[in-house]
């Protein structure tokens, strides 16, 4: 089974990066790109699992060990395979 | 006081900190290396500034999840004093041993040059030889040092008296909320702060206004 993890920062926190795109894009020409928040994806297999509850429970305890800051951010996992 | 002073792969500042604890204690303090899981009987713990494991993930979380730290938690719930500076910082609020979080600074920019800071309370082992309300002049640099808490944690930490060090006279390098450069958490004995006081220790390298600090752990432990 392959997992999807996508990390974001949370609304409310400043995101320098994010904003610093949508300059970027507005230069570009383009005009309707707002509210640009930059995140982080993170792929992985995991070995020996067939179960999809339990797969999930498990990258959700890497999320909160690791893989994501709580202060900050926040996580969604998508599972295939 | 017996001081130790970890290092990880990527820590820049753990020789500094090394010589500014000498300096105050007069013996070296026993350099740790983070595949370590043991340390030695201390009285204080120092994290350098670098960039740990190349900065991957997030600064400090890597670090954070190494084995000494395990070590450390330990130490620091024992009442033993640990200092963070810099990266040392980061790594403290990865494991939690401080509250709030250290996002990219608003510049988008390394921030390298001296700022100004308050000291915000002399109630600590390692604020004792100041005077709360002295301003200091001490160097920063560093990419990810803009301080964030929700606001019920910054609520806390203000009504608890945690806030260290706050960057004055419009010397903010990073956007950090509250203009907060150092925190301390709940007990006083863990300290982590963004700018480098083991780099102002000598007036023949720039300055003194960071010795201080050594000299106040030296008194207190």
């Amino acid at each position: 089974m392959k997992a999807r993890i996508h990390v974001t920062l949370k609304n409310g926190v400043l995101d320098p990066q994010g904003k610093a795109i949508e300059t970027a894009l507005h230069g570009l020409g383009f005009g309707e790109a707002g509210n640009v928040r930059q995140g982080k994806v993170i792929e992985l297999d995991l070995k020996g699992v067939a179960d999809k509850a339990a797969a999930e429970a498990r990258v959700k305890e890497m999320c909160a060990k690791l893989l994501a800051n709580p202060v900050i951010e926040d996580y969604s996992v998508e599972l295939a395979g | 006081m017996r001081a130790a002073v970890i290092v990880f792969p990527g820590s820049n500042c753990d020789r500094d900190l090394a010589v500014a604890l000498e300096r105050s204690t007069g013996k070296p303090p026993v350099m740790v290396w983070h595949g370590d899981s043991e340390l030695p009987d201390v009285d204080f713990i120092g994290i350098p500034g670098g960039f740990s494991y190349g900065d991957y993930l997030r600064c400090g979380a890597i670090a954070a999840n190494s084995p000494i730290m395990r070590a450390v938690k330990q130490k620091a719930e024992a009442g033993v004093a640990v200092l963070g500076v810099c990266n040392g910082f980061q790594v403290l609020v990865e494991t939690g041993l401080l509250p709030g979080a250290l996002l990219r600074n608003a510049s988008l920019k390394f921030a390298c040059r001296d700022v100004r800071l308050s000291v915000e309370s002399s109630d600590s082992v390692f604020t004792r030889r100041y005077n709360a309300g002295d301003v200091l002049t001490i160097p920063v640099a560093h990419h990810d040092g803009n301080y964030f808490i929700d606001d019920d944690g910054l609520k806390r930490l203000e009504d608890n008296g945690q806030v260290a060090f706050r960057y004055v006279e419009d010397t903010n390098p990073n956007g950090s909320l509250g203009n907060i450069a150092g925190v301390f958490d709940a007990k006083r004995r863990v300290l982590g702060l963004m700018p480098h006081p083991e780099r102002v220790t000598e007036a023949l390298v720039g300055g003194t206004d960071g010795k201080a600090l050594f000299d106040s752990l030296v008194e207190s432990l």
